[in-house]
């Protein structure tokens, strides 16, 4: 069965050293003693503990569940005892800390009561859910709580299901591993992900350079009870990249600013479909994941790794080298330097490169851009970077934005071509996390603005209530008064002017009267006294304040 | 530093390299057709732009090494030096290298922030300013009776000493700027073209230099250090405009293979419009940028106060690049388009 | 002669009515510049301007009775833009309105605080909740770090706490290339 295929504008290809390590078995991660379970794995809220410091908890139990839609609930990747709630280094570039759930494992690896779900038989929403709360998110890289992406809303129906085994970055192999050992458990979760998104078309699209995970995978599928065509597609980088392989096998681009979904596509990687496998049918959530550990290692290899294992361990297992200069959470076209080899395995962890200065020589100096394009020529999202490049240096953000900063994919190809060796990616980074913040900043600014104006319509209704109520006051008086000299008929001056102190009185006692609540009239000499109480501590505060209240703060 | 951690093996200093390597066919067949004088020109402006580019980063705070072994202020020197006729006076080539560097190239912001082609602002600052010695090209040496050698090349550069028997013989117009005088003197194309400094296509000589460029920027296009747009629109851009007068007065305007086999117009259009730094990015941008650089050559020969057009047309064209790359963003991934044009955006 | 002025005189009148009627139907609410200026400053409504908030100080600016640089909270970037917008030169932060500090956020020490209202009624955003002889707390989400709170307490219990920096606050920084020679 052969496919049109299509290609994508731009890409490159960079040494592959897949070799290294995906001619090795997949081992197991021994158990480690501490587990340091991150609760930010995903994208969107990141989860609330459900547990104490000191619980007892069990493989598999939840222990930090779901906030909100966009969000995946946390497990315990083995059992043992909750020692610590707090902020610990965590696998992120910036090398601040944040919230985990720390384990000491008691070595029993004692599992939860795992019961399969018999996902034909629920109702969609109840399944996404059950889901949502076993943790599951794209393992592909950008951790997308998967149950929200499983979700073919009211309008949208993905016809077209694409499975990416295209792993493109260079030195990683676990999706090749995985597909070469546990091709029917991949299968077995696209075919729930087939139920749920209603999807009629099934590719998988496989990178030539895996002719054993193209082989295992073809042969399951020839086991499958649908229609899976796996597609061998040329290595290129980006090509894993879900926008480039949908253009690949499909020949469609999803529009700029839109989802896959909006042309009926939805994208997964294989190891999503795995550990959507392990928790339909073996009621297993999400706490573990292959890893490659390679580069500067003595035995790069794939390992199955606990969430929360600290990276140490696997780079200790592997045979650490000296002359190790860093290591990196991911390929070295897109992947995260780490702060410390102590932070975790986390759910978006697929693989450990270890860098030394002969597989890494420090890049060259950077020199001035001389706008020869041959960025423009490697871009996938066919952009200009040398022009986003130089509106980005220059702080011109809103003409970056002008000129399609955020179709940027961030894959690196710019930077790997530029022969004036300049770090276009971070640019473009800083770019977008700029204009995030501005936008943050913006809205911040909204809200002052409009509460300043409320509180300044509030004083002034306020202001505006209290005359208006004065004003009655006194007009009452003043008929009073008036009434009164009607019945002596005979006026004078000195009644005149004794008339103008009495409404003047008048009107003092009226603002008294609007200061003081009108239900202290008629009340009982208990009450009286109460309020005299009362009256005694305002008047102490009002010493404290050295200010007299507005009547407005009073209770 | 984050991702990525690998490059590509390319450098700055490796595609002015070839850039450099492209040059070499141009060089070699201009000793072979004018003598050995050129390299003079060649070392003396080389020189002088190291020194000037030395100079220059010292005095604006960049480390000197890096900047000179990026090779582009030879590049810069070779392709003013290339364009000089080939027995320019020492202070002639000089002048020209010392404002390309620092005026053109160092006052605008250094590599990769000039405006406009450093080489040929040096060129039309020369050829404006003095219009004799720039006109005064040796001839070829099929044409010339005695033939000058590397040292007296020198002689004549440094000291202005001529061989006082041989001047005439040695120096004459070139083709183009024969074209011109013939056609002010009311000849026809026709009777011009009849004296023998003119030869199957170009001239005499110049035709064989065309083809060494032509030939460099191929090897160039081949290592897609330079890409297919530039020159090809430009050369299509000189044989649209000279074919479309030649074809309606042939007596007044000169054929358009003429045109194109002047070897400014090759130089030009694989080594001078294709700079990256003063040219267009956009593909459609290129193409409109060498179409444009074409154009006007042929309108500055025809009816401009120089002979030769080429480098004004370059600068003028410079002169319009960020606009024409604003107008000629292309489409995105995704078919979103240029800001200009989408009024969503 | 006659016809000529009746010519004249009936474009008059047509114009007028187009302009009459235009400036009825395209009437422009309020002050646009002062909006737009508005819309620069940070709305911190700390009256460092000298103007009693952010919306008064755009009304002077807009008027040409006060000038760009007297906003330290909005900082060189935000008078730039003013500069920008306004077509004036950029000048540098009148130092007498203040300097630029980081962004900070005000917190009141729960222990020390007598529940005395003052800082509630000088909060110009509503961003304090508590009543009198109770317990005051500062949203964070609404605070403005304008300060304006600080000096009223009685007993000293508001300090400004700068923005640490956390993750979901992160932001990657501008890449440092070196060009030129460090001195």
């Amino acid at each position: 069965m052969s496919r049109t295929l299509f290609t994508f504008k731009g890409g490159v290809h960079p040494p592959e050293h897949k070799t290294e390590s995906n001619t090795q078995p997949i081992h197991s991660a021994p158990l480690p003693r501490h587990l340091v379970i991150p609760l930010s794995q995903h994208i969107g809220n990141p989860a609330k503990p459900v547990v104490n410091v000191g619980d007892l908890v069990r493989k598999g139990q939840m222990i930090a569940a779901a906030d909100g839609y966009i969000s995946a609930a946390v497990h315990a990747s083995s059992s043992g005892t909750v020692t610590a709630i707090d902020m610990q280094a965590v696998p992120h570039i910036s090398g601040l800390h944040d919230l985990c759930i720390t384990l000491e494992t008691d070595g029993r690896d004692e599992w939860i009561e795992r019961t399969p779900l018999d996902y034909l038989a629920m109702a969609p929403t109840e399944l996404r859910m059950q889901l949502r709360d076993m943790g599951l998110a794209g393992l592909g890289g950008a951790v997308f709580p998967s149950a929200v992406k499983l979700d073919p809303g009211a309008a949208h129906l993905c016809p077209t299901l694409i499975i990416n085994g295209g792993e493109c970055e260079p030195w990683i192999t676990c999706d090749d591993l995985l597909m070469r050992h546990h091709a029917a458990d991949i299968l077995q979760g696209v075919a729930v992900m087939r139920h749920l998104l209603g999807s009629t078309e099934i590719l998988v699209g496989i990178e030539d350079n895996k002719p054993e995970a193209i082989a295992a995978m073809q042969a399951a599928a020839a086991r499958m009870d649908f229609a899976v065509e796996i597609v061998p597609v040329p290595a290129h980088y980006p090509g894993g990249g879900a926008k480039q392989m949908i253009q690949v096998l499909t020949g469609k681009e999803v529009p700029s600013g839109k989802l896959s979904t909006d042309i009926g596509i939805q994208v997964f990687n294989v190891g999503t479909a795995h550990a959507l496998a392990r928790a339909v049918h073996h009621g297993e959530p999400l706490i573990s994941r292959l890893v490659t550990v390679t580069g500067h290692v003595q035995r790069p290899q794939n390992f199955e790794v606990l969430i929360g294992t600290p990276m140490r361990t696997l780079i200790t297992l592997a045979g650490e080298r000296d002359g190790t200069t860093g290591v990196l959470m991911g390929g070295p076209m897109m992947g995260v330097p780490m702060p410390s080899l102590d932070v975790p395995v986390v759910k978006a962890t697929n693989c450990v490169l270890v860098k030394s200065a002969e597989l890494f020589p420090p890049l060259p100096r950077a020199m001035p851009c001389i706008r020869c394009t041959r960025c423009a020529d490697a871009c996938p999202a066919e952009l200009q970077p040398q022009e986003l490049f130089r509106f980005a240096k220059a702080g011109d953000f809103g003409r970056a934005q002008e000129y399609h900063l955020f179709d940027c994919i961030e894959c690196g190809c710019c930077s790997y071509v530029c022969p004036s060796h300049i770090p276009l990616v971070d640019y473009y980074r800083y770019a977008k996390s700029e204009i995030w913040a501005r936008e943050k900043e913006k809205r911040a600014s909204d809200l002052a603005r409009e509460r300043h104006e409320f509180r300044q319509f509030r004083i002034e209704r306020e202001k505006k209530e209290k005359a208006e109520k004065l004003a009655a006051k006194a007009q009452a008086k003043r008929t009073e008064l008036s009434a009164a000299p009607a019945e002596n008929a005979a006026t004078s001056e000195a009644d005149a002017k004794k008339a103008l102190i009495a409404a003047a009185m008048a009107r003092a006692q009226a603002r008294k009267a609007e200061a003081a609540p009108k239900n202290t009239d008629n009340v009982s000499p208990e009450t009286q006294r109460e309020i005299e109480e009362i009256e005694a501590r305002r008047a102490k505060i009002r010493e404290l304040a050295r200010k007299p209240l507005e009547p407005k703060e009073k209770n | 530093m984050p991702a990525p951690f690998i490059l590509d093996r390319s450098s700055v200093t490796q595609v002015m390299a070839w850039v450099l390597v492209a040059l070499l066919p141009g060089v070699a067949t201009y000793v072979w057709l004018f003598g050995p004088g050129i390299l003079v020109t060649l070392a003396l402006a080389t020189v002088t732009a190291l020194a000037a580019e030395a100079a220059m980063l010292k005095a604006r705070g960049y480390p000197a090494k890096p900047f000179l072994a990026d090779l582009s202020a030879i590049v810069t020197a070779w392709l003013l030096a290339l364009s000089l006729p080939s027995l320019a006076p020492w202070w002639l080539i000089v002048t020209g290298t010392l404002f390309a560097i620092v005026v053109a190239k160092h006052l605008y912001g250094g590599l990769g922030q000039n405006i406009f082609n450093p080489a040929m602002v040096g060129y039309a600052v020369l050829i404006v300013s003095f219009p004799v010695q720039m006109t005064q090209w040796a001839g070829p040496l099929e044409l010339t009776a005695t033939p000058l050698s590397l040292t007296q090349s020198a002689s004549v550069i440094f000291g202005g000493d001529f061989p006082k028997a041989t001047l005439d013989a040695v120096t004459m117009a070139t083709p183009l700027d024969a074209l011109r005088t013939g056609l002010l003197q009311q000849l026809t194309v026709d009777e011009v073209m009849t004296r023998s400094i003119f030869g199957h296509y170009g001239g005499v000589g110049f035709e064989w230099l065309a083809a060494a460029f032509l030939l460099g920027g191929l090897l160039l296009w081949a290592l897609r250090i330079i890409s297919w747009q530039v020159p090809l629109a430009f050369l299509a851009g000189i044989w649209l405009a000279a074919g479309f007068l030649h074809f309606f007065d042939a007596g007044r305007f000169g054929a358009p293979w003429f045109h194109l086999f002047a070897p400014s117009v090759m130089l030009g259009a694989f080594f001078i419009a294709t700079d990256p730094v003063t040219g267009a990015t956009t593909p459609r941008g290129k193409l409109i940028f060498g179409l444009g650089a074409g154009l006007l050559t042929i309108i500055i020969r025809t009816w401009g106060g120089f002979p030769d057009g080429v480098a004004f047309a370059i600068l003028l064209m410079n002169l319009s690049v960020p606009l024409i790359d604003a107008w000629t963003q292309p489409r995105i991934y995704g078919g979103a388009k240029h800001p200009d044009k989408d009024p969503s955006a | 002669m006659l016809a000529a002025l009746l010519v004249m005189v009936g474009i008059a009148v047509v114009i007028g009515l187009v302009l009459g009627w235009s400036a009825i139907r395209l009437k422009v609410e309020g002050n646009p510049l002062a909006e737009k200026i508005d819309a620069i400053l940070p709305q911190t409504q700390c009256g460092q301007c000298g103007f009693p908030g952010c919306r008064p100080y755009a009304e002077a600016i807009a008027k040409g009775e006060a000038d760009i640089n007297q906003c330290p909270p909005g900082g060189e970037e935000g008078m730039k833009k003013l500069a920008d917008l306004l077509g004036v030169d950029p000048k540098p932060l009148d130092e007498s309105h203040g300097t630029p500090k980081p962004k900070s956020v005000a917190f009141i020490d729960e222990q020390t605080c007598i529940g005395c209202t003052l800082c509630i009624q000088a909060c110009p955003v509503d961003a304090i909740s508590g009543a009198a002889k109770q317990m005051h707390t500062i949203i964070a989400a609404e605070c403005t770090g304008c300060e304006l709170c600080v000096p009223p307490c009685p007993v000293d219990c508001i300090s400004m706490v700068p923005i640490a920096e956390d993750l979901p606050h992160w932001k990657w920084k501008h890449p440092v290339i070196m060009m030129k020679r460090v001195a």
